[in-house]
């Protein structure tokens, strides 16, 4: 049986490790105190010595290196995540709860016969795994608890990144992948969302979400936006809706943006969002709904609909 | 041609809502097709249409009677038909985990041996994002997952993935294969007061775990729900209050001072 080891693998794409691998480190060292075994970080795939360096952080015991492949490829990472979890034999499995992570973790889990609980917020341990996670669009927080051994998906930002080095022995471990079992060919990448507008330099932002309604209102945004000599941004419905084109949108999947005030028009505030804007200096969020969780980042806030809020304030910059 | 596409109807939470021990009551609960599900159902519609030869979409759900609301809405917009899951065991368990869901459909899926498997990335409600990649696990399919553009002939899948920070990545999969769909992929269509009424008289079949070949114990997935709340508001933010006139008046200060002027 387990020995409370924890195995987390870190993630990484066009030769940089992406910022939740060092997150990974944290949640997992804390398991596996709690637990009272080691961490074990993998790195698969790439360039695996210097990745190996870099996740060799405060708290990990072992990191192992898989070298197969440059990037992500999910029969690989299904392949060589299964097969060291065979030979580490943790009580837990930490992946990204990432697009990559999301696209072999459920496979792992199912190979193994093992439970899966994806997108956790928090971790803790009692008899079993105890995962807390949000669900219905983060209006409620859910626990699961899972018998061990699990595997566990961790939504990013929400452990620190550990950043002090380590002590880890580096073990490489080879994994025999049959050819034939890698049926997916990734044939390369694609930046898009570029455009007339680079949101990601602009000083005032005002964004606008679902609460808009109709693509017509967009108009009344748009007044608002010329008067505060503001750039137009948006969440991810009204992108794909096609009201505005793909380079407005801000948010983990579109672009990144710190200006010095984001107002926030009709947007709930999902995760995905939040990720997008949560470094702008001010943010101010205009919505209907007193618990939409935008107001949880919002420095200011007004609890009202938009289209009564939006004209008076049009009227106040345009006079 | 047949393409299977995995709906879910999907519960909102209501603005005030309660929470009774592991449930929420259901008059807090509004019902939907889940959106994720409903950009699968046009991309397959789409397919359908677009081929020359035959192709036969149905759509497969694990739910209860008033799911069959939503299975019909799928009909409506151009699914030939649909098979239900559901039995007394499935209403007794509070939470069917991914790998659990996923078992289920894969022996739907056996049945009807799709070429193509559609399904959403996630659910709204409960959001594991994972059952998609766990049910081609399971078919020993290929899969991809977070698909937001999708080309097909007649041995591959040419997708793009989304992945994070406006990057994609370009992946071909051989069939058979499931795809989970992104929003966005395509404009999913109003079902037309045709489809609709062409809907009640599509097939719709029901099956328990039984008809299927599962017994109870295709349901363990080591899971079990233990508590559900509501999140404690983090907000430290200043609130202002009054008319839409007077929260204007408050909010152009704070524009203001933080450097917002008229030209």
């Amino acid at each position: 049986m387990s020995d409370g080891d924890v195995l987390a693998v870190a993630e990484h794409r066009r030769g940089e490790l992406r910022p939740v691998s060092y997150e990974l480190i944290a949640a997992g060292r804390d398991l596996a105190a709690d637990l009272g075994g080691d961490l074990h970080v993998a790195v698969i795939g790439g360039d695996v010595d210097g990745f190996a360096e870099r996740v060799n952080r405060a708290g990990v015991d072992v990191v192992h290196t898989v070298d197969e492949g440059e990037e992500f490829n999910h029969d690989v990472y299904a392949a060589a995540t299964t097969a060291l979890f065979e030979a580490v034999d943790p009580s837990v499995l930490l992946l990204p709860n990432s697009v990559n992570g999301l696209d072999y973790a459920p496979a792992v889990a199912t190979r193994l016969s093992i439970p899966l609980v994806s997108d956790a917020v928090d971790l803790t341990v009692a008899d079993d795994l105890v995962v807390t996670r949000e669900t219905y669009g983060s209006k409620v927080e859910t626990t699961v608890e899972a018998t061990t051994p699990a595997a566990v998906t961790i939504r990013d930002a929400e452990w620190p990144s550990v950043e002090d080095p380590g002590d880890a022995t580096v073990e490489p471990f080879s994994v025999d992948i049959d050819p034939p079992s890698i049926r997916s060919t990734v044939r390369g990448f694609e930046e898009v969302g570029a455009g007339d507008v680079d949101i990601g330099e602009a000083e005032f932002i005002v964004s606008v979400g679902r609460g808009i309604d109709e693509e017509a209102n967009l108009e009344l945004v748009e007044e608002l936006a010329d008067a505060l000599d503001a750039t137009v941004a948006a969440s991810r419905p009204i992108v794909d809706n096609g009201w505005l084109p793909k380079n407005r949108q801000v948010g983990q999947s579109g672009a990144v943006v710190t200006p010095k005030v984001y107002l926030a028009l009709g947007i709930s505030g999902a995760v995905q969002h939040v990720a997008g804007m949560k470094g702008a200096e001010t943010i101010i969020a205009v919505n209907t709904d007193p618990d939409a969780p935008i107001f949880d980042i919002a420095d200011y806030g007004v609890v009202g609909d938009l289209f009564e809020v939006v004209p008076e304030l049009i009227e106040r910059f345009e006079s | 041609m047949k393409i299977l596409v995995t709906v879910k109807e999907v519960a909102n939470v209501a603005d005030d809502f309660e929470i009774e021990g592991l449930t929420i009551p259901e008059k807090f609960l509004e019902y939907d097709l889940n959106e994720w599900d409903d950009y699968a159902v046009e991309a397959a519609v789409q397919i359908a249409e677009d081929r020359d030869e035959d192709v036969e979409v149905v759509a497969v759900t694990v739910g209860p009677e008033r799911s069959e609301e939503t299975v019909r809405m799928a009909l409506a917009k151009g699914v030939d038909r649909a098979v239900r899951v559901w039995d007394d065991t499935l209403a007794e368990v509070d939470l069917v985990g991914p790998t659990a869901t996923a078992r289920v459909l894969a022996a739907v899926a056996e049945v009807e041996d799709p070429d193509l498997v559609l399904s959403g990335v996630q659910a709204a409600d409960d959001g594991f994002g994972a059952t998609g990649v766990a049910l081609a696990e399971h078919l020993e399919y290929a899969w991809a997952a977070v698909v937001n553009d999708l080309e097909l002939d007649d041995e591959t899948a040419s997708v793009r993935r989304e992945l994070e920070g406006g990057v994609e990545e370009l992946t071909s999969v051989p069939l058979p294969a499931v795809l989970t769909i992104q929003t966005g992929i395509n404009d999913p269509r109003y079902a037309s007061l045709r489809g609709i009424r062409q809907a009640q008289r599509k097939e719709l079949d029901v099956r328990t775990l039984a008809d299927l070949g599962l017994d109870p114990s295709a349901l363990d997935d080591d899971l079990t729900l233990t508590g559900l709340a509501r999140p404690e508001s983090e907000s430290d933010a200043t609130l202002f209050e009054g008319s839409a006139a007077e929260t204007a008046g408050e909010l152009e200060t704070v524009l203001r001072d933080a450097g917002v002027s008229a030209e």
